[in-house]
């Protein structure tokens, strides 16, 4: 059980972004991925999900042994695997009640529905968790959101769907300092030992408060350094330059 | 006189008009056959007098304006006729079929221009609502001062002319000053023989701070072929409100008109939405002619043409007094080959000091062959005046296709949900209720298909 990613190779036409990836995400395990801006985070997120912009050409990703690269971008969520977006997308006109029990109703056999009681009641208690106003539910997705409301609201979708592999692209990126604590306590209540996650960022201040197991530093489309959590702080003080492609980092 | 006119904004892959079918033989529209006893000398006179006007009207041809990157032969008179009462049978069955809404203060039925139910016990007292033919017997006063007064200045004089001729169906209400029915009054119009035509009227006259909210529904029953050639010209007095919807859910071989006339006296205001949902070739011509100071019209329409289903759209915002506001959103989400024409227009007479005036349409190609053509239309001659207009069309967005998927639901359920967000704002001015509650699941039903 894990989701693991082999010498993974991606492209756009013409530029290779992921250039021979590895990296094994255990189920209890927080992962936090550091890098410069441009070096492949998002687009390691998003080849997991299987954004048609980019092309497979080598490597494996095994979700609990089942390699998902085969699989529709659908399928990919609903076997278990989450991405909390950098840049959530507005849809314009359904509304985010609407679109968290579709996304639940996904999951059920053919034919069944949510209990819509239950579901009011579960979702009414993560927004509360999540200190978001009641009025987002029958507000369109996203639409007309603040940066920060968009990020927490991917929390909440995170904390509604219950994946497996959760990845969160950037979400400290746009909340203030104390939507950063809410955000951070919501996804540290859903740390378990059944669910593994990675966590893109920039700064120390988010792995202050979602405390990472492992830190890894993806320069130019590769993980080139694996460490514990002391490597984010000597990285906040130093900066990128000095880290080099370590052969054994590369191979773990 | 400054006009604004921008270039047609069509986008698509191709457009091939699909050609006519030839017309059955023995069949074409016929003069109207009415008897003495039943209407009125005046009225047999108006009817006459339409008929002639019909036959000497030219069928608008490619070159007319108003037809622009449309066709009127594509209503092919020629496949259809009057139609005979249908069977006691099916009548059965379609007034069996007519579901609608839970609850209204009145309901009728027509299945081939014939009425076959009539509901009234519901409407509070004063007001009347009768059936056309009853009108013409008791309200010849009304009739005479509202029904079919306004030009028809759109394209389809010649079509309001044949259903001048024709008309012997629909309904006739006035709702006295200060009465409110609070639940809607339905109708149901039914086709339901091959190359019939019908000819339904709703005449709906308000009289000050009157409120009333009508449903015309049209469709087919066990039927293919079929005209409808509706017209409906809404009168709104002092203060008062009108609430109208028209749902075509014609069959897939039929083909609709649906003209209709708005008029608004001082602060009084209409909705007009119109769901075209059926038939292989809908026209829809909408006026609103503000009169009263104060008054608002609301222009509504959603669209769901599949396949090759052809909706043509021509509207006119004309603000004759100040402080007047309209709003026009028309929403077509296409499919397959299916094409949409909108062509709009907002005037602003001189007089109309404070107008706002609002146009805007958007389409939805969910196919890479589908089209959409938009010809917004401005002129304004007051100053002091808020108008804007604008037209869009493109396919759904990738990047939230994806978002969607990216939470586990199938490609075809997000496209479902995107199309049912693009319609929602419209969908929104129904309010919340029963009524904005059928048109979403009638809506719902075709989109199940479609996709
Ligand atoms: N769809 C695309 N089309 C073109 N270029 C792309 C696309 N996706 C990614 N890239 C390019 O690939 C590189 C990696 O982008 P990516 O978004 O993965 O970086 P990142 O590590 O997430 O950066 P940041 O820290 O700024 O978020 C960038 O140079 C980016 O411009
Ligand atoms: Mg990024």
């Amino acid at each position: 059980m894990s989701l693991e990613i082999k010498d993974l190779h991606a492209q756009i036409p013409g530029r290779e972004i992921l250039k021979g990836l590895n990296l094994t995400i255990n189920p209890g395990e927080v992962h936090a991925i550091m890098g410069p801006n441009g070096s492949g985070k998002s687009t390691l997120s998003k080849v997991l999900c299987g954004h048609s912009d980019y092309e497979v050409t080598s490597g494996e990703v095994l979700l609990d042994g089942q390699n998902i690269l085969d699989m529709a971008v659908d399928a990919r969520s609903r076997a278990g695997l989450f991405l909390a977006f950098q840049y959530p997308h507005e849809i314009p006109g359904v509304s985010n009640a609407n679109f968290l029990r579709a996304s639940l109703k996904a999951r059920l056999p053919k034919g069944e529905d949510i209990d819509a009681v239950k579901f009011y009641k579960q979702l009414y208690s993560r927004m509360d968790a999540l200190e978001m106003d009641r009025s987002f539910t029958s507000r369109s997705v996203n639409e007309g959101f603040s940066g920060g409301e968009k990020k927490r609201n991917e929390i909440l979708q995170l904390m509604m769907l219950e994946p497996k592999y959760a990845i969160l692209d950037e979400t400290d990126s746009g909340l203030d300092i104390d939507a950063l604590k809410i955000v951070s306590r919501g996804v540290n209540a859903m740390r378990s030992e059944n669910r593994g996650f990675l966590v893109i960022t920039h700064y120390q201040r988010l792995l202050n408060y979602i405390q990472p197991d492992i830190v890894h530093v993806l320069k130019d489309g590769r993980i080139v350094k694996t460490g514990g959590k002391e490597l984010s702080l000597e990285l906040e003080e130093k900066g990128y330059d000095w880290v080099h492609e370590e052969p054994l980092a590369a191979a773990a | 006189m400054p006009t604004l006119a921008p270039a047609p904004q069509t986008s698509s892959m191709s457009s091939e008009a699909a050609p006519v079918a030839a017309p059955p033989a023995g069949l074409e529209i016929i003069a109207p056959a009415r008897e003495k006893s039943a209407a009125p000398a005046w009225f047999l006179e108006k009817s006459a007098a339409a008929w002639s006007n019909f036959q000497s009207l030219p069928v608008p041809g490619l070159k007319d304006e108003a037809w622009r990157y449309s066709n009127a032969k594509k209503i092919a008179l020629s496949t259809y006729q009057p139609t005979a009462a249908a069977n006691e049978h099916i009548e059965a069955e379609a007034v069996a079929a007519s579901e609608g809404l839970a609850e209204t203060a009145a309901r009728f039925v027509f299945v081939n221009d014939r009425l076959v139910v009539a509901e009234t016990a519901r409407l509070p007292a004063g007001v009347i609502c009768l059936p056309f033919e009853e009108a013409l017997q008791s309200q010849a006063a009304l009739l005479q001062q509202h029904f079919m007064q306004r030009e028809m200045t759109l394209g389809s004089a010649k079509f309001a002319a044949l259903h001048l001729a024709h008309v012997r169906a629909g309904l006739v209400i006035l709702v006295p000053k200060g009465i409110a029915i609070e639940q809607p009054i339905e109708v149901f119009h039914w086709i339901a023989a091959e190359h019939a035509a019908i000819f339904p009227h709703t005449l709906i006259v308000t009289e000050d701070n009157a409120d009333v909210t009508v449903v015309d529904h049209y469709r087919t029953w066990k039927a293919e072929t079929g005209l409808s050639l509706a017209v409906a010209d809404l009168v709104a007095g002092k203060g008062s409100r009108i609430r109208y919807i028209a749902c075509q859910e014609l069959g897939e071989k039929a083909q609709a008109m649906h003209l209709s006339s708005t008029v608004t006296a001082r602060d009084a205001q209409v909705k007009n939405f119109q769901v075209q949902l059926g038939a292989e070739f809908s026209r829809s011509e909408s006026v609103s002619d503000l009169l009263g100071e104060g008054s608002h019209s609301d222009m509504l329409s959603v669209a769901l043409p599949t396949g090759d289903q052809i909706v043509d759209q021509r509207t006119l915002q004309n603000h004759k007094a100040p402080h007047a506001t309209s709003d026009l959103l028309y929403k077509n989400a296409l499919y397959g080959k299916s094409r949409s024409i909108f062509s709009g227009l907002i005037t602003v007479d001189k007089e109309a000091h404070f107008t706002d005036a609002y146009q805007t349409c958007r389409n939805l190609l969910n196919s890479d062959e589908a089209e959409a053509t938009s010809l917004p239309g401005l002129e304004i001659n007051a100053d002091q005046v808020k108008c804007s207009h604008g037209a869009t069309s493109g396919p759904i967005s990738d990047e939230e296709l994806f978002y969607l998927k990216a939470r586990g639901i199938t490609d075809g359920e997000s496209r479902k949900l995107i199309v049912e967000g693009f319609l929602a704002d419209a969908l929104a001015k129904l309010g919340n209720g029963p009524i904005a509650d059928m048109v979403v699941s009638r809506i719902h039903e075709k989109l199940i298909q479609a996709v």
